[in-house]
């Protein structure tokens, strides 16, 4: 399974900010081994970021983004003690979900 | 570039040679200073969102973990402040320990932990001592950056009071300036003055306190280009085969009094580690 990510959430004026790293090897498909082969593509395919059961964001990634990727954005609205929920599923089906508490 | 000038000779070569040099030198300090400039902002942005921290996740936890043949945590390891504590070791290694009799760097120390309270074979422990992307994680590595995680923000302090460590110290400081190999390369030959880099690598002029600060405060660190978090003693691992010097045993003394050295030379600053790298 995949290692947990970490994500931290601040309320910054009237919204929260929200940056969030995961744990992913994010391979293009572009690259070969040692012994010529391609290595198959492997990579997060979508991201949902919800609030209190509501969906701030959704976002469908491709195999440009780097490895280990770092994920900022702010939605409107957000309290201290509020439910901050991050998932994602790679295009080989696995998923990873983390939570974190508004600060 | 210089050599039709010298082929044609004349009187006025000197004056040619330097003009020549001049018009060489000049885009390419220019360019130099914008890259490094360029380097300095991606680093910036690379800041807040260090994957160095994944590591440190995971090394707490494995840190915690009931591991090998004795099924017992690194809880009870003594990293030089007392068993099990964390907190600001790393600030204060390598140095003395008396129950191993020999110096020791936080690498070496886990390591002797492994085999001593976990029960490991000394291969085991070994296994994975380098990461290698997401089927050869290593556990050390991760080990390593959450330990190191633990003195960030603290003074560095590393202490020659011992007469062992102020041996390890000579002899770090004659490797340091030592030359040899194929390439009659030493530490020294690179790290010995400033503005000096590989291709844009600035590299940190170690016999400076200023330089030997902000270097060694800054590894462990998570190379960008590798994806991979890499230890000290990778670092000096890596400096060794770069000078094309023999293979540096990992944990082994020459390492450590390397390490003694470049640490005792830090004293005073800072440590800000694990940091992010190209």
């Amino acid at each position: 399974m995949a290692d947990p990510m970490k994500i931290r959430a601040n309320v910054v004026g009237d919204s929260t900010e929200v940056k969030v790293l995961m744990s992913h090897e994010m391979e293009t498909g572009q690259r070969k081994d040692a012994q010529g082969k391609v290595i198959p593509a492997w990579f997060i395919q979508s991201v949902t970021a919800t609030w209190n059961g509501k969906t701030v964001l959704a976002a469908q990634w491709g195999p440009a983004v780097s490895k280990n990727p770092f994920l900022s954005f702010k939605f409107k609205g957000g309290a201290k003690g509020d439910k901050v929920q991050i998932a994602w599923v790679d295009n080989r089906g696995d998923k990873r979900t983390d939570e974190v508490i508004i600060a | 570039m210089g050599a039709p000038a010298t082929r044609r000779g004349g009187r006025s070569r000197g004056t040619r040679m330097a003009l020549l040099c001049l018009l060489a030198a000049a885009p390419v300090l220019f360019a130099q200073t914008t890259a490094v400039d360029e380097i300095a902002k991606y680093r910036a942005a690379l800041l807040e969102g260090n994957p160095a921290e994944l590591w440190e996740v995971r090394g707490e936890d494995i840190w915690k973990q009931k591991r090998g043949p004795k099924q017992v945590s690194l809880q009870q390891c003594d990293l030089g402040l007392g068993p099990g504590v964390v907190k600001g070791v790393y600030a204060r290694l390598p140095k003395y320990f008396a129950d191993a009799g020999r110096v020791m760097d936080l690498e070496s120390r886990l390591l002797w932990c492994m085999t001593q309270l976990q029960g490991m074979s000394d291969t085991d422990a070994r296994k994975q001592l380098f990461g290698g992307g997401n089927d050869r994680k290593s556990d050390m590595e991760a080990m390593v950056a959450y330990v190191t995680s633990e003195s960030r923000g603290l003074p560095m302090n590393v202490s020659l009071a011992d007469p062992h460590e102020a041996e390890m110290y000579r002899l770090g400081e004659k490797m340091f300036y030592f030359r040899g190999g194929p390439h009659d390369f030493g530490c020294v030959t690179c790290h010995g003055d400033d503005a000096k880099r590989i291709r844009l690598q600035d590299l940190p002029n170690l016999t400076t306190k200023e330089g030997a600060q902000k270097a060694y405060t800054t590894w462990p660190a998570y190379r960008v280009s590798q994806g991979e978090l890499r230890s000290f003693q990778w670092r000096l691992y890596d400096c060794f085969r770069q000078q094309r010097f023999p293979e540096l045993v990992y944990g082994s003394d020459a390492s450590i009094a390397l390490t003694l050295y470049l640490a005792r030379n830090a004293n005073g600053a800072a440590f800000d580690a694990p940091a992010i790298k190209r």
